[in-house]
């Protein structure tokens, strides 16, 4: 009983915490801009004027230690035949019903597809949010392309925005994994019963 | 601030009803007839007097435009085009080109910050630039390129047809000084009923395609041109033929927004329903004893 098993390293944790703080940072500065409903976060910021100002900043942050930590964790997301599995039940997963699920490795299908979400979307808000960077380079691409990258940066920061929604209440309905990120261990059982192939790699059970 | 003297029907970023307890307004508007312009740029020079702005002085590229293009100092250029409609024959078209007020303007649905940019009742698109944040996103809105962000305050600007003068019963300060009264202003309905006595005079005088410029695709304009070759406004500097707002600002600016943030919203509350419903998913007691 209470064994634990390492599964994120202190540097890690780290890592993931720092795209953590910056995503909420920059998806609170960003959506600000994005409907008048929200504009009232401008406050968080120091006003309007600042918002715009940071919101790029914090995004390029964001940007950098998402990719080191996407080189850490890519090999680990490749998507198997027991993940097409495990999505085909997706509803014994939401309904709790977990006796019958295959096998997995260290991350389930839904993990991996929010790692896949998040490598393509990064790169998209990052290339579309250089072009619409005033007044740093907005002022040298044409309009059209301006109005473009608008459109895809709305978008994919939408995607993303609701990707995290649900891995963040992932992490809260799944008793257990939360100090995989504070504490960097799981306990054997949650290893056993969520990623069993992983389990038995880490313990050679 | 908003000039208190004048109601506003329209303010950026904002869902709540603006300020429009005066009642209807008259739609103002600035006829420029081109047949009449000789290119003086009175006009400039009385937009920089009355702004208070002074343009660095550039360096002369060759051509008649000075300077080369709209800035934040400069509200309003005249461009030069040299054409050949017919084969043989030059003409000079001189185009005063600005912010045209447009009925639909894209500049004022693009921006994000409450109050940066009003319409006034009487037809006056203007920008407050007390409540710009400097994002650029009116210049991805307007179908004319028009505004331009300030190198020193990074903050937006462009013409703002004198609304201060109007707003006490004065022309604006291009038109009081045009020495050819090539620039009129006065109501909408007075500058169109104008305007058709100068399309049937060019008409007369072998101008066969002379029209009103007033584009419908951006609801009508409150700066509208007389054009002698009205089936051919690209002649004039670019003068796009159908403007109107960009369909992916459309799309950017749309239903998409509120719809997008709706979806926001119901992940959140699916989130916390599914936790109340279904439960957390526990590893149980058992397999924790067992490991
Ligand atoms: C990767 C680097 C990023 C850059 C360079 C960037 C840049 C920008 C810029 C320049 C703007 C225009 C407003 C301003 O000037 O501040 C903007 C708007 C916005 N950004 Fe970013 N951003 C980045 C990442 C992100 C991320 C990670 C998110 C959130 C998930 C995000 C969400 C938004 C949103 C929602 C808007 C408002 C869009 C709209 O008005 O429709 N951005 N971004
Ligand atoms: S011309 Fe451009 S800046 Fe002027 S009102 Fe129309 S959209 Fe706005
Ligand atoms: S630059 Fe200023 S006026 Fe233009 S859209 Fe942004 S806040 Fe509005």
């Amino acid at each position: 009983m209470n064994a634990l098993i390492q599964r994120y390293t202190a540097r890690e944790r780290s890592n993931h915490w720092v795209v953590a703080i910056a995503f909420v940072l920059a998806a609170l500065s960003g959506l600000a801009l994005f409907h008048p409903a929200f504009f009232f976060l401008t406050h968080l910021f120091g006003g309007g004027t600042w918002t715009r100002i940071l919101h790029p900043f914090i995004g390029v942050l964001m940007f950098l230690f998402f990719m080191a930590m996407a080189a850490r964790f890519w090999g680990f997301n490749r998507i198997t035949p027991a993940d097409r599995q495990w999505m085909k039940r997706i509803g014994d997963v939401l309904c709790n019903r977990d006796q019958n699920l295959p096998e997995l490795g260290k991350y389930n299908a839904g993990q991996k597809l929010l790692f896949w979400v998040m490598v393509v979307s990064l790169p998209l808000l990052l290339l579309s949010g250089i072009v619409i960077w005033q007044p740093w380079f907005a002022p040298s691409f044409p309009i059209g392309l301006l109005r473009l990258a608008v459109v895809i940066h709305a978008l994919a920061a939408w995607v993303m925005i609701l990707g995290i929604i649900v891995h963040v209440y992932a992490a809260i309905w799944v008793k257990g994994t939360i100090r995989a990120m504070t504490r960097g261990t799981v306990s054997a059982a949650w290893a056993k019963h969520h990623h069993r192939a992983w389990y038995r790699e880490m313990t050679g059970k | 601030m908003a000039l208190q003297s004048l109601d506003i029907t329209a303010r950026s970023a904002t869902t709540t009803p603006s300020p429009s307890a005066r009642g209807e307004a008259v739609k103002v508007a600035k006829l420029i007839d081109i047949s009449k312009c000789i290119g003086c740029k009175a006009c400039q020079v009385a937009c920089m007097q009355w702004n208070d702005l002074r343009d660095e002085v550039g360096t002369n590229v060759g051509v008649y435009d000075n300077p080369r293009d709209l800035t934040d100092q400069s509200w309003t250029v005249m461009r030069f085009s040299e054409v050949e409609v017919e084969a043989g024959r030059l003409e000079w078209l001189i185009r005063k080109d600005g912010c045209m007020h447009c009925a639909d303007p894209g500049c004022l649905k693009a921006c994000p910050a409450p109050g940066a940019i009003v319409q006034y009742a009487n037809g006056i698109v203007d920008f407050h630039e007390e409540n710009c944040i400097g994002c650029g996103y009116c210049i991805t809105g307007c179908p004319f390129n028009i505004p331009r962000i300030s190198k020193k305050d990074n903050k937006a600007y462009k013409c703002t047809l004198c609304s201060d003068r109007v707003a006490v019963g004065l022309e604006p300060a291009c038109v009081k000084i045009c020495p050819t009264g090539a620039i009129v202003f006065g109501s909408k309905d007075d500058m169109i009923h104008h305007a058709e006595g100068r399309i049937e005079d060019l008409k007369e005088r072998g101008y066969s395609k002379a029209a009103l410029y007033d584009p419908p695709g951006v609801g009508g304009t409150h700066v509208m041109y007389v054009l002698q070759h009205g089936d051919q406004p690209e002649l004039y500097a670019n003068l796009p033929k159908d403007p109107h707002i960009s369909p992916l600002v459309g799309l950017w600016k749309g239903i998409t927004k509120p719809l997008m943030s709706f979806g926001v919203g119901l992940a959140v509350f699916a989130g916390f329903f599914h936790y109340v419903t279904a439960g957390p998913k526990k590893v149980e007691d058992e397999e924790e004893a067992k490991s």
